[in-house]
C-alpha cells in the first residue's frame, strides 16, 4: 500500500476515518468500536464535570491523546457567542488549537447556521484555534470559510444521525472542485456504502458517529466503516470507468470458432 | 478561623470557606487539574493560576471537561426519534 496521508494545517494523519464517541454503551465498547475502526482522530464534547458523582469515569481514561488526536467540537451550539465560549473552554482543557466548530440552526435539523459559522470562524481563527468547520453542502460557504483561513471544510452528507446518505452528491462535487483544502464529509453516513461512495467522488476524509455507535453491532461497524473508507480511497484513486449505456465484452472475438 | 461563604459550582449552590483558590476547590472536588477548563464568572482561567484566584462570596465558577460526542443527540433521544424515511 502506498504512503497516502491527509495533512491539514500541518499535521498528518494516517486514517481518513475519523470517529465521534457519543452514543455508546459504555467507555469500553466506545474504545474498541474506535479501535477497530482504525480512525486516529476523535471527536469530544465539552461538557460541565459532574461534581455530585465524582465515581463516573472520563473518557479520556479510555482514549489515549497520545495515540488518538482529539478533536473537540461545540456541538450543541446555537449561537456564536455559545460556539466561540465552548472552543474557548476547549482549548482552555488542553488539549490543542484544533476545532470542530459546530454553530446549529435548529434542533429539529441540526443543520449549521452557516452565517454563524462564518462569524465564529472569523474570531477563532483570529485567536489562533485551527477551525475545522461543520458546514452544508453549499459550495459558496464552503470557499467562503476557506478564504478566511479554515485549513478543511467538513461539509454534511445529511442531518446528523439520520443516517440518509450522501443527500445532494452533486454540491459535493463542486466544493470538491472550488476549494482546495481537505474536505471532510461529516454527518450524515447511514451505512458503510455511504462512506465508500464519499471517498469514491474525492472526499479526503469521513467523520461518522451515529452510523457505528448506533449499529446493532457497532464494533462490526466499525470495522465495516475502516474498509469502505479504504476501499473509497483506492478507488477513488484507481480512477473508474466511465459509465455506459452498453455492454463493452471483456473477452476476446479472435480465436472463436 | 476562616469564614463560611457560599459560591456556585457548574450551576449547585455550594459552602465554602473564604479564601479558597480555584486549586483548593478543585481538590476538595476530586478533580485533577489536567484536561479541565475553569470559568469563574465567565473569565476563562489559565491553568497555572488556579493555585492563584482565591473566590469570593457569590462567584459562580463552572468546571467542564471533554466526554464522548460526535453529534449532538443521546441515544435515548436517537431511539426517540427513530423514524423510517
Amino acid at each position: 500500500m502506498y504512503d497516502d496521508r491527509l495533512v491539514i494545517a500541518g499535521r498528518e494523519f494516517k486514517s481518513r476515518l475519523w470517529v465521534g464517541t457519543g452514543k455508546y454503551k459504555d467507555f469500553a465498547e466506545t474504545r474498541k468500536a474506535i479501535e477497530v475502526s482504525g480512525a486516529d482522530v476523535v471527536t469530544v464534547a465539552v461538557r460541565r464535570v459532574n461534581i455530585t458523582d465524582r465515581s463516573k469515569e472520563n473518557l479520556l481514561d479510555y482514549i489515549d491523546p497520545k495515540k488518538y488526536t482529539i478533536l473537540p467540537n461545540t456541538a450543541g451550539c446555537y449561537t456564536v457567542e455559545d460556539a466561540v465560549r465552548y472552543a474557548r473552554l476547549a482549548r482552555a482543557a488542553g488539549i490543542s488549537d484544533l476545532v470542530k466548530l459546530e454553530v446549529l440552526g435548529d434542533e429539529k435539523t441540526l443543520f449549521p447556521d452557516t452565517a454563524g459559522l462564518i462569524e465564529a470562524a472569523r474570531i477563532l481563527i483570529k485567536e489562533g484555534f485551527i477551525v475545522l468547520p461543520y458546514t452544508n453542502d453549499d459550495p459558496i460557504v464552503a470557499k467562503k470559510l476557506v478564504d478566511i483561513g479554515c485549513p478543511a471544510v467538513m461539509p454534511l452528507a445529511a442531518p446528523i444521525g439520520s443516517g440518509l446518505g450522501i443527500r445532494n452528491p452533486y454540491n459535493l462535487k463542486i466544493i470538491m472542485e472550488t476549494v482546495k483544502v481537505p474536505i471532510i464529509v461529516d454527518a450524515g453516513v447511514g451505512t458503510a456504502s455511504d462512506a465508500a461512495l464519499a471517498m469514491e467522488y474525492g472526499a479526503d476524509a469521513v467523520l461518522m458517529n451515529t452510523a457505528i455507535a448506533g449499529a446493532k453491532d457497532p464494533i462490526a461497524m466499525a470495522e465495516a466503516m475502516k474498509y469502505a473508507v479504504h476501499a473509497g480511497r483506492l478507488a477513488h484513486k484507481a480512477g473508474r470507468i466511465p459509465r455506459k449505456l452498453y455492454a463493452t465484452a471483456s473477452s476476446p472475438i479472435e480465436g472463436m470458432l | 478561623m476562616a469564614e463560611a461563604m457560599q459560591i456556585q459550582v457548574n450551576g449547585l449552590p455550594r459552602d465554602c470557606r473564604s479564601g479558597l483558590t480555584v486549586g483548593d476547590l478543585l481538590r476538595e472536588l476530586d478533580i485533577k487539574t489536567e484536561r479541565v477548563a475553569v470559568e469563574l464568572n465567565l473569565e476563562i482561567l489559565d491553568r497555572k493560576d488556579f493555585e492563584l484566584r482565591s473566590l469570593k462570596a457569590g462567584d459562580r465558577v463552572e468546571i467542564l471537561s471533554f466526554i464522548g460526542g460526535g453529534g449532538l443527540v443521546s441515544r435515548e433521544r436517537m431511539e426517540r426519534g427513530r423514524t423510517d424515511v
